[in-house]
């Protein structure tokens, strides 16, 4: 429950309009601040829309698949220049922005991921991660503007931003993979990882080739 | 394989790409403006007959020109960077068409979204800037803010204040045919290129 609070007064935050014009107002915090607290919003709530999901959904999103491919279409609508200028323009494709991140990305991202398995889950984590480092390369290098809405110099503070969540997502997914998620127990795979090497070679001298 | 797990997927999948090739114009454009020119290239449109003010004080519309292939573009007298440009293409083009002697059918019109401070006299002096003269080449203001902005609507012009007192605004020529609706949106560039579109909007 205090998820879903947090989820509510995080979203309804975002749709005020203080919060809401200061984040659109820059293009910078538009794509790394509201875009993705939209699709927290849809991770925060996705355990409670879990108990109402129904079975035969829950068996046809086999190992998380469809789930993970809706998120990837969803990510990939946000990030067209002419989205972000529709959800500028038009306040319906604005209400269209705040329903479909937390719905069509966050929810499904919650659901799905638990389904899925790790080597998925870092396919996921690399695709996402090319995607916006190749946005944000994009946006920093362009010599025109791609937003109607934005102007150059606020283009190419957003590349940087984008290259900026790039490089920490890359050294978060490297540590992550190498010495575990776990800040409270670091590095229990790298352990685990270390004698599991060792009983292997002292057990067994011949790998299957 | 789970049951149901192909005919949803293939439902994610065909929703997703029925969603990006619709906000794409088809998988042809990613930004506002490719889909923009596209959009009028397939179906022109009729632009709102306002009420403009040229440099001369003089009150005309847009149905002046019936007949007549129209290039417009949108300016404010105190920009000091592209709107330069855009001056100077459309001289060169009014320069062209005198040199053909006028006979061409096309006139030019540069129409300020800064009515706050271009009155007349600050489109006079644009014009002498750039040897603009009635009625081959207006430099005009809408009568009204609601002209205005129903201009800048049915035209899909953006107007994004900078931090330097200006505006940001694209660069882009408007052709309009002789009935008066919007055919093309052009890069602004030779005389030789707006004038062969513009001369076949007219035919």
């Amino acid at each position: 429950m205090p998820r879903l609070a947090a989820a509510a007064i995080l979203w309804f935050g975002l749709w005020l309009p203080p919060l809401r014009s200061g984040l659109e107002s820059d293009m910078a915090l538009h794509m790394t601040v509201q875009i993705p607290l939209l699709a927290l919003v849809g991770i925060l709530i996705a355990p409670e829309v879990r108990r109402f999901e129904p079975r035969w959904l829950a068996e046809a999103d086999w190992l998380g698949i469809p789930g993970i491919v809706l998120v990837l279409f969803s990510t990939s609508y946000w990030m067209l220049p002419v989205a972000l200028d529709s959800a500028l323009g038009d306040w319906r494709m604005e209400v269209a922005k705040f329903v479909s991140l937390p719905l069509l990305v966050g929810v499904p991202l919650g659901l799905s991921w638990q389904r899925m398995p790790p080597l998925g889950r870092l396919f996921v984590i690399a695709n996402i991660i090319s995607k916006v480092g190749a946005l944000g390369g994009l946006y920093l290098a362009a010599p025109i503007r791609l937003c109607a809405y934005y102007r150059l110099d606020q283009q190419a503070e957003a590349g940087s931003a984008l290259l900026a969540v790039t490089t920490a997502a890359i050294l978060g997914a490297f540590l992550a993979s190498f010495f575990g998620w776990s800040w409270r127990r670091p590095f229990p795979d790298a352990w685990k990882g270390r004698r599991a090497v060792a009983t292997a070679a002292d057990a067994s001298p011949s790998l299957p080739t | 394989m789970t049951r149901g797990f192909l005919p949803l997927l293939a439902f994610v999948i065909a929703t997703g790409l029925a969603s990006l090739g619709f906000a794409t114009s088809g998988f042809r454009v990613i930004t506002t403006e490719g889909a923009r020119r596209l959009a009028v290239e397939h179906h022109p449109r009729a632009v709102p007959d306002v009420v403009l003010v040229d440099q001369d004080g003089k009150r005309f519309t847009f149905s002046t020109y019936r007949g007549k292939a129209l290039l417009v573009e949108f300016i404010y007298t105190s920009c000091p960077t592209i709107c330069g440009v855009l001056g100077d293409d459309f001289g060169h083009v009014l320069a062209t068409l005198r040199q053909d002697g006028g006979t061409s059918g096309v006139d030019l019109l540069s129409i300020s979204f800064d009515p706050a401070r271009d009155g007349p006299p600050a489109l006079r002096s644009y014009a002498g800037r750039f040897g603009a003269s009635a009625p081959g080449w207006r430099i005009a203001v809408p009568a009204t803010r609601e002209g205005l902005r129903a201009l800048l609507k049915s035209f899909g012009v953006v107007v994004i204040p900078d931090r330097f007192g200006g505006f940001t605004h694209d660069a882009a020529v408007y052709l309009l045919d002789g009935q008066g609706r919007l055919v093309r949106i052009l890069d602004a560039g030779p005389p030789a290129t707006l004038l062969a579109e513009a001369a076949h909007a007219v035919s």
